[in-house]
């Protein structure tokens, strides 16, 4: 079985489904990305297949065991590492490490051993006995990922492992999520930076409103997305971007002042859609125009709020 | 089983570690008793019966200061959530949680007793019963405070929160006037509180009378409290779970 299958996932808060029904599955030692916008679902998905969050329904397989069913048993292959890093800020490096360590069962002497070497891999060892809370933004981030791989998880998942960070600790977090997966580690990170996933991840989902998109490697989706259209229209009357979004075929609906941006695969049945909500509105269209856009343009407009 | 201990016994390490010797904790775990202790000297009352209450209320505020504390800024700070990924029940968190507490509140009543002994040289009337109670009562509020730290849905406002139970407890519980010259109305109330059992188990193994509970019956009660009040804890957490 692969590293991680999902079939189905979906959950509801109260009324508001996140996230609708994924289906995806990550292999042995890669290193997946799961790209979209903010409040696309990535946080809540990592966190049902970590036990965080409830799953409302859909199954899930991680490393072979269910999060709903044996959660010890998944909880004891996994690494995680949360989008804020939440180390213990009164312990220093070293005794957050250890506490960790004592938690997942190691042994004395295994605890000292893989916290010397964990502190040497991130470069921290000067900061072994400074307190959590005096680290700079970028090392509590390595803390954080050090914390993460004290029991030596067979998958690691990342939750935006670069969000906040200057470019320096951003390029040094890179290099080594890289090193790791090349070490053996499968790795699910979740990230809304194009750049991040396209030039760190084997294969990227990308997801947005609680929905899979598109999924393949960097070079696959470059290729299925360079056939789409940009269509941009405006109205004399009201019209939102909820209503746009709603309408088969549309992959991302932005507003731009006036008018509204549109990534579609199939123009044509998009406007005829597009053209029946505005009469039924009472409302005729200002202006269109379609042209085609290039891969990178339509994952801007896809993800919308990207620093990349 | 012995994961579960384990894990409860680091948990607990970690946090005598990081928040034990917090000023907030100390002032609140360790002065405080000190000064009703002091207090409670002054007064021209019943020494005895004061001197079993006293012990209790240092037992009271050292064992719930801590735990209240402690998962009130960890569920802030989101470090909390650290605690659910470790391959340990929700029950075995609580535990630890509440196990920190519990050693501090033993901690912080060594004050209290010297004083006891110092001022009033009491000899206890059944000594390993006193052992046996006190260990009762810290296991008792220790656990109270992990199910308070708990149920409180705004962590900023737990300390608030916290005070309105506890104080309200001390007048209630028989540790200054005894239930039985309490309006009757009230002693429902009074049987409801925990506290209560806790000064009335100690009080008898202290002195060897007690007002209106036997302790046949309140040393049980403060065991059985604290499973009953972790288990309540474990079922809070996996709500909390979203
Ligand atoms: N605990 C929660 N309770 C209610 N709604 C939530 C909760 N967590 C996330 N959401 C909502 O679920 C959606 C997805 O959020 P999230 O998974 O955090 O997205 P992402 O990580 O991709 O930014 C958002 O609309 C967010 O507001
Ligand atoms: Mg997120």
């Amino acid at each position: 079985m692969d590293a991680i299958v999902v079939e189905n996932l979906t959950k509801y808060y109260g009324d508001l489904l996140a996230v609708n029904g994924i289906s995806f599955s990550v292999k042995w030692g890669e290193l997946f990305g799961f790209l979209g916008p903010n409040g696309a679902g990535k946080t809540t998905t990592v966190r049902m297949l970590c036990g965080l969050t409830k799953i409302s329904s859909g199954e899930a397989y991680v490393a072979g065991y269910s999060p709903i069913r044996e959660l010890k048993l998944v909880k004891k292959v996994i690494g995680l590492v949360p989008d804020t890093s939440n180390l213990y800020p009164e312990l220093t490096c070293w005794d957050n490490l250890i506490f960790t360590g004592e938690m997942y069962g190691l042994g004395r002497e295994e605890r000292v051993r893989r916290a010397r070497e964990l502190l040497e891999f991130f470069g921290l060892l000067d900061k072994k006995d400074s307190k959590f809370d005096q680290l700079s933004k970028g090392q509590k981030r390595k803390l954080t990922l050090a914390a993460a791989l004290m029991h030596r998880p067979r998958i690691l998942f990342l939750d935006e492992p670069t969000i906040g960070l200057d470019v320096r600790s951003r390029r040094m977090i890179w290099n080594m999520i890289r090193e790791l997966n090349e070490s053996g580690l499968t790795i699910f990170l979740t990230t809304h930076n194009i750049y991040e996933a396209f030039n760190l991840c084997d294969r990227i989902a990308v997801i947005n409103r609680g929905e899979i998109i598109a999924n393949g490697s960097p070079a696959e989706l470059k290729r299925r997305f360079s056939g789409s259209e940009v269509l941009e229209v405006s109205f004399d009357g009201k019209m939102s971007v909820e209503e746009i979004s709603r309408i088969p075929g549309v992959i991302k609906a932005s507003r731009s002042g006036e008018s509204f941006m549109i990534v579609v695969s199939d123009p044509l049945s998009v406007m005829e859609e597009i053209v029946r909500k505005a009469k039924s509105k009472g409302i005729s269209l200002n202006y269109v125009n379609l042209r085609g856009a290039d891969a990178e343009e339509v994952f801007l407009r896809i993800i919308g709020d990207a620093d990349a | 089983m012995l994961d579960e201990i384990r894990g409860a016994l680091y948990i607990a390490k970690k946090d005598l570690k990081e928040y034990y010797l917090k000023p907030p904790t100390v002032s609140w775990g360790i002065a405080f008793p000190l000064v009703f202790a002091f207090a409670f000297m002054l007064r021209g009352w019943d020494k005895l019966w004061l001197a079993s209450g006293l012990l209790t209320l240092s037992l009271f505020f050292g064992s719930t200061s801590m735990s209240a504390a402690s998962i009130v800024f960890e569920r802030r700070m989101k470090s909390f959530e650290r605690l659910l990924l470790f391959p340990i029940s929700y029950f075995g968190v609580a535990w630890g949680k509440s196990l920190s507490s519990f050693f501090f509140g033993l901690l912080s009543s060594i004050p209290t007793v010297m004083i006891i002994q110092l001022f009033l040289s009491i000899s206890p009337h059944n000594p390993v019963l006193l052992a046996l109670c006190i260990v009762g009562s810290a296991l008792q509020f220790s656990s109270m405070g992990v199910l308070l730290a708990f149920a409180v849905k705004d962590p900023a406002q737990a300390m608030t929160i916290f005070n309105t139970i506890r104080f309200p407890m001390i007048f209630l519980c028989d540790v200054i006037i005894p239930v039985s010259k309490l309006p009757k109305y009230l002693s429902p109330i009074t049987l409801a509180m925990p506290l209560t059992y806790s000064v009335e188990a100690i009080r008898y193994a202290l002195i060897g009378n007690y007002d209106i509970v036997p302790p046949q019956i309140s040393i049980p009660i403060t065991f059985i409290s604290f499973f009953v009040f972790l288990y309540l804890a474990e079922v809070l957490i996996k709500r909390s779970i979203p």
